[in-house]
């Protein structure tokens, strides 16, 4: 780990503005992600902003009916909510099947949003990795990739986003509200917010440097039953292989959206039209055109079982 | 003391203390955190350093240039040490690679230098700026294409390559029922909790380590030769272990670059290897391709048992033994066993857990299960068949107990075994496919002589030293137990010394010989101080009885603590063994039956019900051995469905080299378990009648899972471990 300073702040402006005084500088919400990276020199900020006491750490009404929810809201609160439990069920398990009881208490809603890949090779720095070292090439393609990317993915990087979270609220259309250096505010879909890696891989979000996440919105309620499947090679406390999170409403109709995938939660609005027409057809038009190496092929047949299973129990 | 004919009645038989189901006496201070383990030691020695360990970018090669300009300038640095300024080291007898790399490069992550500062964080940040140029070579790390040149290596710590009896080929040739299987097991990391720790302290020529260790009496010995010093020169303090499964048996780079660290800083060092680190740099449980054939008799007679296994290690390695419980399993007239070492560039391949036996039954149990369905018989049914109550490959050597069909017959009794529909892929629980499964436990028994000294003070406390080593199975308290019962005081009378190079030389914790053999050596030594304290109490040693704190003898009963009145009385002993275990064979035994949940949908396995049943001599302390088999069959259910390191063979190194790609079972993954120990005791293993059942417990645990998951959906998988992707192309159809 290198050696940098450190400073709290109170406001989303004094953020922007430490920010702007300090070029190199990194956020720091909940640590859970950051300090790992930091401590394997994958990240080497030379000053850290901690944002983990903005008072952005509640959930309000907006006035078109959704959920208002503060950047720092703890993971953990999040998916106790008694209104995103009832509403939003799809937030609360997806949450919960991630991380542990601990890392959830740290981790906030902004800082899952930015956890960075756990492709293997992505963690040690004596392998060439285009996301961490641009331009020394891609030690996953062609090496260990059980557990890489099928769509999305480019001759840079094929790795995943990681995210749980993230999977549910793309699936639920939730918009990310953020601040930037100069002040101003501004919307980004999460269907925009995620950058495909393409020859710029370590280019991950459609964020500025020094653009601070404030909050993420849920539009208003959309009903249905709502399924997290992850799955994983052990019962907990592991990165999903692939998830599947579904709403599905009682006449069949219903969205959908992957983890583990992709670069980022995988949505397709033409697969969300196939659902009353079954796992084969949605999975062909989530998937179509994916790249597989003879280590991840498995996750093809696996998102159409998963999404089979889950489609069968929604039905009850 | 010599033990060479098979124990008659002792003290131990009295079974007051010994036997009985009792908590860890250390576990209040493991539970609140006040068991120094050897990176806590902050109070052994003033003003520690600390070092940070830099591990090799490459897996074989030559380092071309080390920079140390920028780390040696970074804030509170105090000395690098690498191999150019180290001096000449030597290499420890149990190390295949050298712990300090340089020039020449042997594995990925081999050390390559020690940075010292004054602190922690000041170390590690300074390890980041040592400049290293490789030149790299070519090197080999895939097992399945090395096979070819794969040779028959030398006897490895007693076991003979190969083996045969009878006419191997031509009986299965003519069996009229064949089997003829691959099967692969992984690499294995031990993921043990505590890492690879040690502080080292230089007094003049004398080098005190406080580390975390296995066999205190080996790495006195290798720290000596790697560091070209005398013997005496070197003390290892080891009293508490986080786990080490074999993967601290032998000296490691913290121990050996902490001393050197210390040396060339003037202070007393302590290193602790990073969690990334320590696969590529420490030893693991080598990956084995094993082929078996078996013939059998249309009604379920084995004729002829083929095993062969081929395994990897660096050059002057050894071969993961895993034919060696196929030499005594079962019954049949025909039978060879082989195995073949190819050099590979990987890390250092070395003992974890039930070496040999735990990926030897691994396959060997699937093989049997998948011969039981070709014949139409039930698996337990066949098991016990091909019973041999004799060494089979040398009939007139008879087993010293063998309850291996009890053990089957009980465990299918409380399993319920005889619901199960013998045709796979036919019972759903709602969406998942249910099996179940069983496999045969085995793992030799190993004695060691084991030396212990016992010392009786003017409280009456007795006092028990000896570099025994307890890595959380329990030594302090069944030797405790051991003391007790012999000298006839309770339990708390009793206090326990181990780890330390200065007591008596153990047999160390490896092999699952260290509960017999540590605890024999205590007997020993008790049973020497019997007699010095009787004979200070006026007392006939011969007719002496130890009990209730009291000596008594002709009608004359002494408190204990009268013998110590005018100083300690102090006895010292070595336990050593004769040929009895060449006369008999001595092993363990035991059964595992698992029932397993598999998603019809996904492939997600999730275990039910485990349980396991033993037969493995007189149990010391049913709590302590129980906790060591449900341990064990957790490691099992790991081996079975998770643990693996992945192979870049592109590059040679352990890719998952950290707990999050490295997974081992969490709670969630682990059913109820259950265990059962036969009653038995084994007069021909030493006074105690007592064997080991550390390792017994993950033998055979892996192909119970398997051959569960095999009853639940009718998918055979041979190439562990059993993951949703060998599963998924072969599941049902889904509506
Ligand atoms: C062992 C382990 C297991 C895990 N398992 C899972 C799992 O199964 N599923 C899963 O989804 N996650 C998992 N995680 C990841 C976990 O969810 C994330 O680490 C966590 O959500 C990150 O949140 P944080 O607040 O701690 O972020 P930090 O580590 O503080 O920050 C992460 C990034 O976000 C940036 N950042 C933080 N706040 C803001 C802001 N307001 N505006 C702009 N940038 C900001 C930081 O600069 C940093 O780059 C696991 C983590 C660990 C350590
Ligand atoms: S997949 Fe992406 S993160 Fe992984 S090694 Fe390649 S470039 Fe790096």
């Amino acid at each position: 780990m290198k050696s940098f300073t450190y400073e709290r702040v109170d406001t989303p402006a004094a953020a922007t503005a430490a920010f702007a005084r300090t070029p190199g500088a990194r956020f720091i919400a909940g640590g859970t992600n950051l300090l790992d990276l930091m401590k394997l020199e994958i990240e080497t900020p030379s000053h850290l902003i901690d944002v983990s006491r903005l008072k952005l750490d509640t959930i309000e009404p907006t006035s078109d009916g959704g959920l208002r929810i503060g950047a720092m809201v703890r993971n953990t609160d999040l998916a106790a909510d008694a209104r995103i439990r009832r509403d939003y069920g799809l937030v609360s398990r997806a949450l919960v099947a991630g991380a542990s009881g601990q890392l959830r208490n740290k981790a906030t809603t902004a800082g899952n949003l930015l956890q960075r890949t756990r492709c293997p090779y992505f963690y040690d720095t004596n392998q060439p990795c285009n996301k961490r070292q641009p331009g020394s090439g891609c030690a996953a393609i062609g090496g260990f990739s059980r557990l890489h990317a099928v769509v999305g993915a480019s001759e840079a990087c094929i790795a995943t986003h990681p995210s749980d979270m993230a999977v549910a609220m793309q699936a639920l259309d939730a918009t990310v509200e953020t601040v930037d250096k100069a002040g101003k505010a501004r919307r980004i879909a999460l269907a925009d917010f995620y950058r495909a890696p393409g020859s710029t891989p370590h280019l991950e979000t459609a964020l500025a440097p020094g653009e601070l996440i404030t909050a993420v919105t849920l539009p208003k309620p959309v009903g249905g039953t709502h399924i997290y499947h992850k799955v994983r090679d052990r019962a907990s406390y592991a990165f999903a292989l692939v998830s599947v999170g579904v709403v599905v409403q009682p006449d069949g109709s219903g969205r959908v959206a992957l983890g583990g995938v992709g670069y980022k939660p995988w949505r397709v609005k033409a697969a969300d039209a196939e659902l009353p027409r079954g796992a084969k057809a949605v999975t062909s038009a989530l998937l179509a055109g994916a790249k597989t190496s003879h280590e991840n092929a498995y996750k093809l047949p696996l998102v159409e079982r998963t999404l089979a299973g889950v489609l069968a129990q929604a039905k009850g | 003391m010599k033990f060479d004919t098979p124990a008659t009645e002792n003290p131990i038989d009295q079974l007051k203390v010994v036997g009985k189901p009792t908590s860890r006496i250390e576990g209040p201070l493991k539970t609140s955190g006040t068991a120094p383990y050897a990176y806590e030691r902050h109070d052994a020695v003033p003003n520690q350093a600390y070092g940070f360990i830099v591990g090799s970018a490459i897996a074989k090669g030559r380092i071309a240039s080390i920079d140390l300009a920028e780390a040696k300038a970074a804030p509170g640095v105090l000395a690098i040490v690498t191999a150019a300024s180290a001096g000449t080291l030597g290499k420890g007898d149990f190390n295949t690679a050298r712990l300090l790399g340089g020039p020449e490069i042997q594995h990925y992550h081999q050390a390559i230098a020690i940075v010292v500062a004054e602190s922690f964080e000041q170390a590690r940040a300074a390890a980041g700026l040592v400049r290293v140029r490789y030149t790299r070579d070519k090197g080999n790390f895939d097992l399945a294409s090395s096979l070819d040149g794969a040779i028959k290596p030398p006897a490895f710590f007693g076991t003979e390559p190969d083996s045969s009896f009878g006419d191997f080929d031509a009986a299965f040739a003519s069996a009229p029922v064949k089997l003829d299987e691959h099967y692969t097991t992984p690499d294995h990391s031990h993921a043990m909790m505590e890492p690879h720790a040690s502080i080292a302290s230089w007094d003049g020529d004398k080098l005190t380590l406080w580390t975390s260790n296995q066999m205190i009496a080996w790495s006195v010995g290798d720290v000596a030769k790697t560091l070209g010093i005398p013997r005496e020169n070197v003390r290892l303090v080891s009293p508490y272990i986080g786990g080490g499964f074999g993967g601290k048996l032998f000296v490691r780079a913290d121990a050996i670059l902490a001393a050197l660290g210390a040396k060339a800083a003037g202070r007393p060092v302590k290193v602790a290897l990073p969690r990334p680190l320590i696969a590529n740099n420490t030893t693991h449980r080598p990956a084995t391709i094993q082929r078996i054939r078996l013939g059998a008799t249309p009604d379920g007679k084995l004729t002829s048992i083929g095993h062969e296994s081929w395994s990897g290690d660096l050059k002057g390695g050894g071969p993961e033994t895993a034919v060696g419980q196929t030499r005594l399993l079962y019954a049949a007239p025909h039978r060879m066993t082989a195995m073949r070492l190819a050099v590979l560039d990987l890390p250092e391949g070395n003992a974890m857990r039930a070496p040999g036996e735990a990926p030897g039954l691994m396959a060997l149990e699937i093989a049997i299960d998948e011969m039981a369905e070709k014949l139409g018989m039930d698996p337990v049914a066949f098991r016990i068949l091909n019973d041999t109550q004799v060494d089979p490959e040398k009939p007139e050597r008879k087993f010293s107990q063998r309850q291996l069909n009890e053990c089957l017959r009980i465990g299918a009794d409380k399993f319920g075994w005889a619901s199960r529909n013998p045709k796979p892929g036919l019972t759903r629980d709602g969406r998942w496919l249910v099996g179940t499964g069983v496999a045969a436990a085995f793992r030799n028994n190993l004695n060691e002589k084991s030396a212990a000294r016992v010392r009786l003070d003017r409280a009456g406390r007795v006092i028990v030293e000896t570099d025994m080593t307890d890595i959380g199975t329990g030594s302090y308290t069944i030797i405790a137990q051991t003391a007790a019962e012999m000298l006839g005081v309770p339990l708390d009378r009793v206090e326990v010394r181990l780890g330390d190079s200065l007591f008596p030389v153990s047999a160390g914790s490896g092999g699952q010989w260290g509960a017999n053999s540590s605890t024999a050596g205590v007997y020993a030594a008790c049973a020497k101080l019997r007699t010095a304290i009787a004979q200070k109490l006026g007392l006939d040693p011969a007719k002496a009885a130890f009990a209730n704190g009291k000596v008594s003898a002709g009608g004359k009963s002494i408190a204990l603590a009268r013998a110590a009145a005018d100083g300690e009385v102090v006895a010292e002993d070595m336990m050593e063994y004769g040929d009895l275990a060449q006369t008999f064979q001595q092993s363990t035994f035991g059964a595992h039956f698992v029932e397993a949940a598999v998603d019809a949908a996904t492939g997600e396995i999730r275990l039910r019900r485990m349980l396991a049943v033993c037969a493995a001599g007189r149990i010391l302390n049913p709590k302590a051995a129980r906790s060591q088999v449900i341990g064990a069959m957790t490691m099992g259910a790991g081996a079975a469905l998770m643990e693996e390191l992945a192979v870049d063979k592109r590059f040679g190194f352990f890719v998952n080299h950290d707990l999050a790609g490295y997974e081992v079972p969490v709670h969630a993954d682990i059913p109820s378990q259950d265990v059962i120990f036969l009653d038995e005791v084994d007069p021909t293993t030493s006074p105690m009648k007592a064997k080991g059942v550390g390792e017994l417990g993950i033998c055979g645990v892996a192909a119970a899972v398997a051959n569960a998951v095999y009853h639940a959906t009718g998918i055979r998988v041979r190439n562990y471990p059993v993951t949703l992707d060998k599963l998924i192309d072969r599941l049902p159809a889904i509506a």
